[in-house]
């Protein structure tokens, strides 16, 4: 059961979450801020849309295609 | 120092898997690669809410038990770095690496089109909440409304109400004709028949399509139209897919011929380009079953295990018969064109209006004149929508084929002898 840090708050999930579904687990299940101001959650779930764009220890990472680790922090974008 | 292998096979779905296997036996050096964490592909997608068939765990075990067999998971190809070379990248690193064959198992994604409302938190990809739940997306009480084409509809359906979520209507494109036809022609492939029997829900509705996703900060209800009727539902969660497009992007920069917009393959499942091979659904939708006896045919294939191959033949003439049903029975209904409205968004990375791009020649003036298809998915979610609405032409792929780490792509260097891929658009915006 990984326990990482969403925005700052500590989160823990199943093993095996990816960092989308811990968005709607421990947030708003947003990802990000589209340039005209709109929020935007994961769209096609598999790698394609890049709706799902977070950062992940500080590198911008695709929060459909990456898995929930110990420590991990991530940082929407707000 | 680059790294090397005999054979590279890029997609760790049915069709990747497949050919692993069947490549295996000959001692070759393989790789397998693939962007998401977990092998499995799309159907076999693994995750705290997925339950694996037996054959996709016995399949799993099997690629655990060659030695011959390397996995790359989480990595992505980002460019090409000279003749069978490939720049690619995952979590921590980015190489380089060099191969004698190869064989595109790249899948395909779903037609996401635009229609009003469709940017808003809630509404998702039809197999994209299949896919998010399996990752364990909770949904549980949250109503639900299923729209768009296909079989997936029921597929996703089926997961999501396993997960707990409360389904309002599942709404078919297609005609009430059509979807008969298909289903009554199912007793030749009898496991297809069950599955389909399985997965019925008394919500699904023929020759129905959204109209548009309704709420200000996300989504709160759907406006569908039900054969003549126009319905309103509440909901938390819209989930629509309008079928699936090949992912051809890296056969396509290959150098690949395509034909209807899959990667063009011969009876080995070769490729126009020689030691080239693609199975599965980047040669066109057909589901598992195909993409399995295709993959296994191209890895036979590609290690000269010619009698192999052909004992598979038959095995994909049947499933291919399937796939054929299957793709007249869903073609799309035109008047989906009109979905869209002169403020709906059709770029989602660059908030491009339709009104921006409706009135264009084709892609490039659209592109030029209003950002659409520049942003961080490269066009891959509306240069599809865009040619299903204008006829368009999607965009040539270009490299990086994914946005990548600039210390990835200072590996290029390495590739001295290669020509330097243009980089001009290598940084995608955040
Ligand atoms: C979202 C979705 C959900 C689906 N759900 C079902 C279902 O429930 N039941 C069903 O019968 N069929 C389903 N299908 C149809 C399904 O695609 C096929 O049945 C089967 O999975 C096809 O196998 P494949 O090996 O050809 O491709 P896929 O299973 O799509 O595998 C391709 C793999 O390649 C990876 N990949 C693609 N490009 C690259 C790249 N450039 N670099 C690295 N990796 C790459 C992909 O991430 C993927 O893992 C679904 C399809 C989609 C798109
Ligand atoms: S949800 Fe589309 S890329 Fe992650």
């Amino acid at each position: 059961m990984p326990e990482l840090l969403l925005d700052g708050r500590p989160l823990r999930v199943a093993d095996g979450t990816s960092v989308a579904a811990a968005l709607a687990l421990g947030g708003d299940g947003c990802a990000r801020t589209s340039v005209s101001g709109q929020r935007r959650a994961p769209l096609c779930g598999m790698g394609i849309c890049q709706e799902c764009r977070v950062s992940i220890d500080g590198v911008r990472r695709l929060a459909c295609q990456t898995l929930c680790r110990d420590g991990m922090r991530v940082e929407t974008r707000p | 120092m680059s790294d090397a292998v005999d054979l590279l096979i890029i997609g760790a779905g049915p069709a990747g898997m497949a050919a692993a296997l069947a490549a295996a036996p000959s001692g070759a050096r393989i790789a397998l690669l693939d962007d998401n964490p977990l092998p499995g592909g799309q159907i076999w997608r693994d995750g705290p809410h997925a339950e694996l068939p037996p054959k996709a765990r016995e399949m799993r075990a099997r690629l655990d038990a060659c030695a011959n067999v390397r996995r790359h998971a989480g990595c992505k190809v980002i460019a090409l770095a000279g003749p069978k070379r490939l720049l690619l990248e995952d979590a921590e690193r980015g190489w380089l690496l060099a191969y004698d064959k190869l064989i595109l198992c790249t899948g395909a994604r779903e037609l996401l089109l635009p229609f009003p409302g469709w940017t808003l938190p809630g509404v998702t990809g039809a197999g994209g909440l299949q896919a998010l739940i399996k990752g364990g997306l909770p949904v549980d009480g949250e109503r639900l409304v299923i729209a768009g084409s296909g079989p997936l509809l029921l597929a996703s359906a089926a997961t999501a109400k396993a997960r707990g979520a409360r389904l309002g209507r599942i709404a078919e494109q297609a005609s009430l004709g059509a979807v008969g036809r298909f289903a009554s022609a199912l007793w030749a492939w009898p496991n297809k028949a069950w599955q389909a029997l399985e997965l019925f829900d008394a919500t699904y509705r023929t020759g129905s399509h959204v109209l548009a996703a309704l709420g200000s900060e996300r989504l709160e209800g759907v406006r569908l139209q039900v054969g003549k009727r126009v319905e309103e539902i509440a909901c938390e969660r819209l989930a629509c897919g309008f079928g699936l497009v090949p992912n051809t992007q890296i056969g396509e920069a290959l150098g690949c011929a395509l034909s209807d917009g899959a990667i063009r393959v011969d009876a080995w499942q070769a490729s126009s380009l020689a030691d080239h091979y693609a199975a599965g659904e980047c040669t066109g939708f057909g589901g598992s079953e195909l993409a399995l006896a295709e993959g296994a045919i191209a890895g036979h294939a590609a290690v000269g295990m010619l009698a192999e191959a052909r004992a598979l033949w038959p095995q994909r003439q049947r499933w291919q018969g399937f796939a054929d049903h299957l793709n007249r029975a869903f073609a799309l209904d035109p008047a989906l064109r009109r979905l869209a409205q002169p403020d709906t968004l059709v770029c989602r990375c660059e908030d491009v209006p339709l009104s921006a791009i409706g009135g264009r020649r084709g892609w490039t003036e659209a592109k030029l004149s209003s950002r659409c298809g520049m942003g961080a998915c490269q066009g891959r979610v509306c240069g599809s929508a865009a040619q299903f609405l204008f006829g368009w032409q999607p965009p040539a792929p270009r490299p990086p084929f994914s946005p990548a780490r600039i210390s990835t792509l200072a590996k290029l260097a390495d590739a001295a002898e290669s020509q330097a891929p243009d980089l001009s658009s290598a940084r995608t915006p955040g």
